[in-house]
């Protein structure tokens, strides 16, 4: 009797996550390689065909949010679709993008001078049918402007990703998830000289329907990876580790 | 009925064309040159050169000797036939049917149209002082068949219009150039003492064959009208044009939108049928009082899609004072390229740099915010970082080389490196601590250096040493030092960027 209660309850929420727009997996979109992060989303599938927000405050945290992006642009647009990236001051340096996975010549940056008409471009590409993803960098949006880039993407059921750089007030907005990246020490072997692989606090503060979480993300060459917990070893010696 | 025809010939096609150019010219003798076999033969003389005893072909040395003070410019290859091309189409107004005549004439098929203008004299005035109000010189003459009028316009010395059916009489005192012959059957015909057309043109025409070569007895069937000559004419460029008279002045948005929308569909069904698409296209608004009112939009990539151009169209509305009221629509398409039809693909994979919604998404911010907010990257050779990447033209356009993934590179990049202060232990060494912004890093690892030269062919200036440093919270950073180790505190550091 217990077991067939759960069974519906399960079901209700599976019929309400439908109708709140969350599909259930769809094999072309699907996999970003997040692992346990994915599976704080509901059904435990990286929303595509929705808007997620991150939030930084300093330009370090920007730099590690836009790496970040950029590996979740990479597999978004594997066949070939194009992204746009919208901006009012944009410092993101295309080469880079190459060591996310993306080719940086698929990528057609829209450089404007007033944040409203970021909001106004990025409502008209998120309303374009078969792009891979949109990138808006803004300071500062509202409720129904959010409401309004969610309206489009339920439409076109393109990605969107907003850049949020110092916004001054964070009240809710509609987006399907906020993140906050923030960089880490990156790790090498025990005595190897150098800087190792792009390390970040990946945190989902906010998540519809969903367990937020903190986690640690590393970029390596072959994608993302959960960098597993260390047991606290004995305090290393403090030395200048260069090369 | 016999055709009639009007030959017209350019003395000095070319260089009458320098002289509309510049006028001071006109007193001036000089001449066209062009290399031939390692020196500057003449390819066309002024009228005022000619005069002084230049001609086509003669080395320009000779010429120097004859004319001190003689002024050469380069022939442009073609030129001629780009003149006589523009020439044939501005005589379109004339005639529909216009030919080029290498190398230096018009014909113009006017059957049935010389009476429109008042008459045969009139129709051939007008048109030998329109042409030359432009500046040309020219001769022209009117004839039955195109070779009599070739004749009489090069040749002739008397009335430049033969009447119906007597070219055969205008051409008998003619020398036999006029006939339009090779020259190795003027040769002999000159041997022979054959000097006028009415020496050889009543023999046997089996003797002239033996003699001469069928050639020499088609010129003259030509020219007398017993063979058909076909004349090629030039296809007048066709203008995308849509008109729209009302009835009544239109003084609403509502009104301007219907009239639109009217002419966009016209357009677009011309263009399509023609397998085209539109660049540019501009509305002109006809009001009553007399001023004329103009909106413009430019495409990205050539479209027929009506509704998509109305919609750029329509934030350009607003710029459209009606006043009294409009009477006239004019949508014209200044701008078309040929237009591939677009591939129908079997599943859809998304969006591509190709697609046409891209563009027209494009198209739709460029006509709202500028053509210039839209940035697109390609590599480009060189290391030195600003210089790395070059803006790409068109959104097809591919890179030629592979993006580079051999060094890293920074995910921001400053558009100008900001100085810091720096304190480095050995001057080939990264900087143990960095102050930047007021804020003190202390840099836990390091990866460096990588040296970039500044490109001395491209501007001068000193190399930097690149550092990726990491301070002891984890943040990334691309620091360099400007140019050598000199001693002195912490000059010439910098910081470029910010890693992921």
């Amino acid at each position: 009797m217990l077991a067939g209660r759960r069974d519906i309850i399960n079901q209700l929420q599976k019929d309400i996550l439908l109708l709140q727009g969350f599909r259930p997996h769809v094999a072309a979109t699907g996999n970003m390689g997040l692992g346990p992060v994915e599976a704080a989303f509901p059904n435990g599938v990286f929303p595509t065909g929705a808007v997620h927000e991150f939030i930084s405050n300093a330009a370090e945290q920007t730099a590690a949010s836009s790496g970040f992006l950029a590996g979740l642009l990479a597999p978004l647009m594997r066949q070939g679709g194009a992204c746009i990236w919208i901006s009012a001051s944009r410092t993101l340096f295309p080469p880079a993008l190459k060591s996310f996975g993306v080719q940086p010549d698929q990528v057609v940056f829209i450089d404007l001078e007033r944040e409203k008409d970021v909001l106004w471009a990025m409502e008209e590409a998120l309303k374009c049918e078969g792009l891979a993803a949109v990138v808006g960098e803004m300071k500062e949006i509202g409720f129904t402007a959010s409401r309004r880039l969610q309206l489009a993407v339920e439409q076109s059921r393109v990605t969107g990703f907003l850049l949020r750089y110092q916004p001054r007030n964070l009240h809710a907005i509609a987006s399907v998830a906020r993140w906050s990246i923030k960089p880490l020490a990156s790790k090498l072997e025990a005595g190897m000289p150098g800087v190792g692989f792009p390390r970040w606090e990946v945190a989902l503060q906010k998540v519809r329907n969903g367990k937020p979480g903190v986690w640690e993300i590393e970029w390596t060459d072959k994608g993302f990876r959960q960098v597993p917990k260390e047991v606290p070893q004995r305090l290393e010696v403090e030395r200048r580790k260069i090369g | 009925m016999p055709g009639r025809f009007i030959s017209i010939w350019f003395r000095h096609l070319t260089t009458d064309w320098h002289i509309i150019r510049q006028p001071t010219l006109k007193e001036q003798a000089f001449v066209l040159a062009v290399t031939a076999h390692g020196r500057m033969v003449v390819a066309a003389a002024s009228a005022n050169a000619e005069q002084q005893g230049a001609m086509s072909g003669m080395a320009v040395a000779d010429v120097r000797a004859l004319i001190p003070g003689l002024q050469v410019f380069d022939e442009q290859p073609g030129m001629a036939l780009r003149l006589l091309t523009a020439l044939a189409k501005w005589c379109i107004r004339y005639t529909p049917v216009a030919a080029i005549d290498q190398p230096d004439g018009l014909i113009l098929d006017i059957s049935g149209c010389a009476h429109l203008w008042g008459g045969e004299e009139l129709y051939l005035k007008e048109i030998v002082t329109r042409i030359r109000s432009h500046g040309y010189r020219i001769r022209a003459a009117m004839a039955d068949t195109p070779g009599a009028a070739w004749a009489i316009a090069r040749y002739g010395k008397e009335e430049p219009i033969i009447k119906s059916g007597e070219q055969a009489s205008a051409l008998m005192s003619l020398p036999p150039v006029a006939l339009r012959l090779e020259e190795a059957t003027l040769q002999r015909l000159q041997k022979l003492g054959l000097y006028q057309v009415k020496s050889f043109i009543a023999m046997p025409r089996a003797s002239l064959r033996r003699r001469f070569g069928p050639g020499m007895l088609l010129r003259i069937d030509q020219a007398l009208g017993w063979e058909n000559e076909v004349i090629i004419p030039v296809e007048p460029t066709l203008i995308y044009q849509e008109r729209l008279p009302c009835l009544e002045p239109i003084m609403t948005r509502t009104g301007i939108e219907i009239a639109l929308e009217r002419l966009l569909e016209a357009l677009c069904n011309s263009l399509r049928q023609k397998g085209m698409g539109l660049r540019t296209a501009v509305l002109k608004a006809c009001r009553v009082d007399g001023k004329t009112e103009q909106a413009e939009i430019g495409t990205n990539r050539a479209s027929h899609n009506a509704t998509h151009l109305f919609k750029l169209f329509e934030n350009k509305i607003n710029s459209i004072e009606p006043a009294l009221g409009i009477e006239l629509f004019i949508l014209e398409a200044p701008k078309v390229e040929i237009l591939e039809a677009p591939q129908e693909a079997l599943w859809n994979s998304g969006l591509s740099l190709e697609s046409m919604a891209l563009a027209e998404l494009i198209d739709r911010i460029t006509n709202k915010l500028g053509t210039n907010v839209i940035h697109r990257y390609l590599p480009a050779q060189h290391y030195w970082p600003e210089r790395s990447i070059q803006k790409a033209n068109a959104l097809q356009e591919k890179p030629a080389i592979e993006w580079s993934n051999q060094v890293p590179r920074p995910v921001q990049l400053l558009h100008k490196p900001d100085p810091i202060e720096v304190s480095a232990p050995i001057p080939d060494y990264p900087p143990m601590l960095f102050r930047y912004k007021g804020k003190l890093h202390r840099i836990k690892r390091a990866d460096g250096p990588e040296r970039i030269e500044c490109e001395w062919w491209l501007e001068q200036g000193q190399h930097r040493d690149y550092y990726m440093v990491e301070d002891e919270e984890g943040q990334r950073y691309w620091v360099f030092r400007l140019g050598h180790y000199t001693g002195e505190a912490s000059d010439g550091w910098f910081i470029h960027g910010f890693f992921a």
